[in-house]
């Protein structure tokens, strides 16, 4: 199919309607030539010989008569070795590269190869005459710690395919031959390490999709006792504003246990991912004593930068996350924040003069929404292992209300959901997830009984509170007011977790259970305190304890210390404990 | 390129539409002895809005265009001077043409941003200590009309150290611009201060023109080294003018009137604030009212998403509760040992503090307990939230661990055992 060309007949803000002839089709890129830069845009309304296309750029300087070149291309993402560490905009271009060619600021219509031109040590997988089918390995070649698993392009039709040649095991450059394959009807076609692949199409090569039954570690106690996520799972935090969710996010894409972190910040501040580009290189991943950085890519398109590109870098994101799924790793995506690209969605909408739904979000935002966090899944590959990508997405409620279209169009998709509350973050409850209003329908890492006790405690503490505040103190019962304090004790020293302190801020699943058993001890013991005077001094007493207690390293003499103080102190007041 | 067009095919609100061949998006023209800009194209059909406003415009009247977009002057010639949303000289100087720079440019690549790290000390002990303002960080206060803010703005502003200050006025006053130019000038700063001032009286599209503007200037002086403070005030009239435009522009609104990009409108221009790694750095301090005290209100609900922080400003005073500022950990923990540890713990003692006064306004019994809280909260309030304390950051956290001293045991405080073996003041003698 001959590319096409068109010509700019309209401009409105980031929205260019082009009059082309021939044929193209919907989500096809096309470059607006302004002077000597090209703008790209993509292909979203098509009416008669006209097109609507969204710009990821800025538009100041089109004119109507602008030559437009279509490129026969849906907007697609090059995948192969050497994604990791990188740090690209929404339409995968290298920012790093960009700022040492165009200095301090984003220069529009720079297009830069997004994969690095490095050579690899490639291992063939095959011989001549293999039968191959797209996204079998063809060799692999080490990147970092991982295996990277050269594959069949996953765009080539889904026919055998036989090896005609293979490289010989050696070092080769990213672009160079390694494989020539041939169709039954004997077409061949050559191969790269790297080939691309359309964002907006799952890649769905493998076997067959499994239950998320696998809790994805956090090292944060509230989520991985109360509110599990699961490997493979999605799950979202809605929060007001100032609630901690990128600070939680933050968080999580340094302790979660997963093989590969794709961040993905999609209409943010630009510096809260500048802290994550400085800081993970400095910071050393336990489990492979390498860098956060080499398990991490960063996909940025903050508020300031073109609207337009927001939708495509959570697909980018989202993309990256199946391709490196295929290699039989666990990825975690973290999008923060779904609402803006759902506003990115809602300005085009407005743009191209659709009938308003909700708070003027477009009538397709729900499936939009639930396509995208679909996309997560543990796989079983063709080759028996099994895979996942875990979508974890913040939103961003207006009126930090979540009755709001996007939030609840999120809650209908997802596994769990971590609703960050005002009231708790104002108190500098931190991470302010709200402990009775989230839910997780995922299997946690204590056993869910005794987390539901536990939780059961927090209810009936919440309602005492409550109660308190009506009838006062002095109009409850001693043993309300013990289940009160309980509660309280729960939420200070086991809920809230300081993410500055160095111990605190990542606590290994065993500790937690250990933590938790002793917990669960003082919760369901019967305790011998006459007042609420002799209640509320013995649980600050207990509070003290813990909080000293979390604040210690394990192998730390000082931690069996605090426990057994904290034993002394509960069996100095414990009548009889429960079981 | 000068083309001229006499014949304008339609005016409504500021937005005239006239036939024109081969101009481009955002290009600028005169209409009539007014500037506009290019705001829609669609086939031979451009749309402009007429920057004085469109009344008075005929349909007769010529409208030429410039062939380039929005620009203004750049040069030290700039400072102690005052200039409309249009860049036209207010204060009776001399037009300025020299060295024109592009409005609206483009913003900066994430990957050459760096970390913020340098306190900006005010000597209000609610900023320092509770949410210390970083410089580079984008900050908008929070607040009800009738509130002291453009006092506190002008307050930090001279009290911050910084080379350069820009001040954008939206919809101000004329008062309130008279308040700004004699306080600044009263205190010698004027000499180091250019104003973008609309007044509310001026026409709708220069509100919108002052922040790029103010930015513009201010990003060039931040290349050029210097380290620059911007305040807006106040963005709520900045958002009403946008507003104005879409609704004349027959947008779809989403929200309580105002267009589907208000989020993208006001990040373009506050993540304007960066820091240059070996140039100078840009700091926004912005206004926002909240109509009928809302923080729900779409602007500063937007606002909030997109700045590093608010500072809450309420019946004259900083609230600790709903002030934030996101970079203070970037600072605070250079600052001293027990900062973070003190700040946190006091602002926790503070929200019991809040739980028990509703309680005793309810009439309830007050137990020991509550009596404490309401000892402490009494001087939290006179020793350190009221605005008019001037103390540097050191003396504010002593005086916070005074103050723990004088209410509490130690274990009350929830604080760690250390800490408090550390910092705990000693009582006196005999005591």
């Amino acid at each position: 199919m001959e590319n096409n060309k068109g010509r700019v007949v309209g401009v409105n803000g980031n929205m260019v309607t082009v009059q082309f002839q021939g044929s193209i089709a919907k989500n096809e890129v096309g470059y607006i030539v302004v002077g000597k830069t090209k703008l790209k845009g993509e292909v979203i309304k098509i009416r008669g010989d006209r097109a609507d296309m969204q710009v990821f750029e800025m538009t100041n300087g089109v004119a109507v008569g602008d030559e437009v070149e279509f490129v026969s291309e849906m907007l697609s993402v090059e995948l192969g070795p050497g994604l990791l560490t990188q740090i690209y905009d929404g339409l995968q271009n290298p920012l790093p590269d960009l700022a040492r060619q165009c200095g301090f600021f984003l220069q529009r219509g720079v297009y830069l190869d997004p994969i690095p031109d490095l050579d690899w040590d490639f291992t063939p997988a095959v011989k001549s005459g293999d039968i191959v089918y797209p996204g079998d390995t063809l060799g692999t070649v080490p990147e970092g710690v991982f295996t990277h698993r050269i594959m069949v392009p996953f765009g080539f039709d889904q026919i055998p395919w036989t090896v005609k040649s293979i490289a010989a095991k050696g070092k080769y450059n990213v672009r160079a031959e390694i494989a020539v394959l041939s169709d039954p009807k004997g077409n061949e076609k050559k191969c790269t390490m790297v080939f691309s692949w359309p964002v907006k199409r799952p890649i769905k090569l493998y076997k067959q999709r499994l239950r998320p039954d696998e809790t994805l570690i956090t090292k944060i106690r509230i989520i991985d006792t109360f509110l599990p996520i699961a490997k493979g799972g999605t799950y979202c935090i809605p929060g007001p504003f100032g609630a901690g969710k990128t600070v939680l996010q933050h968080m999580t894409s340094r302790n979660a246990d997963v093989d590969i972190v794709i961040i993905a910040a999609c209409g943010e501040r630009a510096g809260e991912v500048v802290e994550t580009l400085k800081e993970f290189p400095e910071l050393i991943d336990p489990k492979t004593g390498r860098t956060l950085m080499e398990r991490t890519i960063i996909i940025c398109n903050t508020s300031s930068m073109p609207v337009a590109a927001r939708e495509s870098s959570v697909y980018t994101a989202v993309t990256m996350g199946e391709y490196y799924r295929q290699m039989g790793l666990n990825v975690l995506l973290l999008a923060d924040s779904t609402s803006r690209w759902a506003q990115a969605m809602r300005e085009m909408s407005g743009r191209l003069e659709e009938i308003p739904g909700e708070e003027a979000f477009p009538a397709y935002l729900e499936s939009v929404i639930a396509a995208f966090y679909e996309r997560a899944g543990k796989v079983q590959l063709k080759d028996g292992s099994i895979a996942s990508v875990t979508i974890g997405g913040t939103v961003s409620p207006a009126g930090g209300n979540f009755e709001e279209p996007v939030t609840q169009a999120t809650l209908k998709v997802v596994g769990a959901f971590h609703g960050l509350s005002r009231e708790r973050s104002d108190a500098r409850k931190y991470p302010a997830i709200h402990p009775l209003d989230s839910w997780s329908k995922y299997p946690g890492i204590i056993d869910s009984k005794r987390v539901e006790e536990a939780r059961a405690i927090l209810f009936r503490g919440n309602e005492i509170n409550q109660m308190m505040k009506v009838v006062g103190e002095e109009g409850t019962s001693v043993e309300d007011y013990i289940v009160y304090q309980k509660s309280e004790l729960l939420d200070a020293a086991y809920l809230q977790q300081n993410s500055f302190d160095p111990v605190d801020s990542a606590v290994l699943p065993d500790r937690q259970k250990h933590v938790f058993d002793l917990m669960y001890r003082v919760l369901m013991s019967n305790l011998n305190l006459n007042d609420k005077k002799a209640a509320r001094q013995f649980f600050n007493e207990m509070r003290q304890k813990f909080l000293d207690w979390n604040g210690v390293q394990t192998d730390d003499p000082r931690f069996a210390e605090t426990e057994s103080a904290i034993v002394q102190l509960l069996s100095s007041k414990a009548s009889k404990e429960a079981r | 390129m000068q083309k001229v067009y006499t014949k304008i095919e339609s005016i409504v609100g500021d937005v005239i539409t006239v036939r024109a061949q081969g101009v481009r998006y955002q290009d600028l023209a005169m209409v009539g002895k007014s500037y506009a800009n290019v705001i829609k194209l669609d086939g031979d059909l451009v749309s402009l809005q007429v920057f004085a406003g469109a009344k008075g415009v005929s349909t007769t009247d010529e409208v030429r265009f410039l062939g380039v977009p929005m620009k203004v002057s750049y040069s030290e010639n700039l400072l102690g001077r005052v200039f409309t949303g249009s860049g036209k000289p207010m204060d009776g100087g001399p037009e300025l043409d020299e060295n024109m720079i592009e409005i609206g440019g483009p913003s900066v690549n994430p990957a050459k941003r760096i970390i913020p790290r340098n306190m900006i000390r005010t000597g209000i002990p609610m900023i320092d200590v509770f949410n210390t303002l970083v410089e580079s960080q984008k900050l908008p206060i929070f607040s009800v009309s009738g509130e002291p803010y453009n006092q506190l703005l002008a307050r930090i502003a001279m009290q911050a150290e910084v080379d350069l200050i820009v001040l954008g006025g939206m919809g101000l006053k004329y008062d309130d611009y008279l308040f700004f130019r004699d306080t600044l000038e009263k205190s010698g700063a004027m000499g180091r201060t250019i104003m973008f001032i609309h007044t509310a009286s001026d026409p709708t599209v220069e509100c919108t023109l002052v922040p790029d503007m103010a930015l513009a200037v201010a990003e060039r002086f931040a290349l050029d080294g210097k380290k620059v403070l911007v305040l807006l005030t106040d963005m709520t009239n900045f958002a009403d003018s946008l507003k104005e435009m879409a609704i004349t522009m027959d947008q779809v609104p989403s929200n309580r009137g105002y267009p589907g990009d208000l989020y993208s409108q006001l990040a373009s221009r506050y993540e304007k604030a960066v820091d240059f790694e070996g140039a100078g750095s840009l700091t926004i301090l912005g206004v926002t009212t909240m109509p009928g005290d809302d923080v729900t209100h779409p602007v500063p609900d937007n606002t909030g998403y997109i700045t590093e922080g608010q500072y809450y400003l309420k019946n004259g005073r900083i609230e600790p509760f709903g002030s934030l500022s996101r970079l203070k950990q970037n600072v605070n923990k250079d600052t001293r040992d027990d900062h973070r540890a003190l700040m946190d713990g006091m602002i926790k003692l503070y929200a019991a503090y809040k739980d028990s006064l509703e309680k005793k306004s309810m009439g309830f019994m007050m137990t020991e307990w509550d009596n404490k809280l309401l000892k402490y909260g009494k001087l939290f309030e006179d020793k350190l939230m009221d605005l008019s304390v001037n103390i540097p950051l050191e003396d504010a956290l002593d005086l916070g661990w005074k103050i723990l001293a004088e209410c509490f045991e130690p274990n009350e405080t929830g604080l760690k055992s250390s800490l408090i073996m550390e910092r705990w003041p000693k009582k006196p003698e005999g005591n």
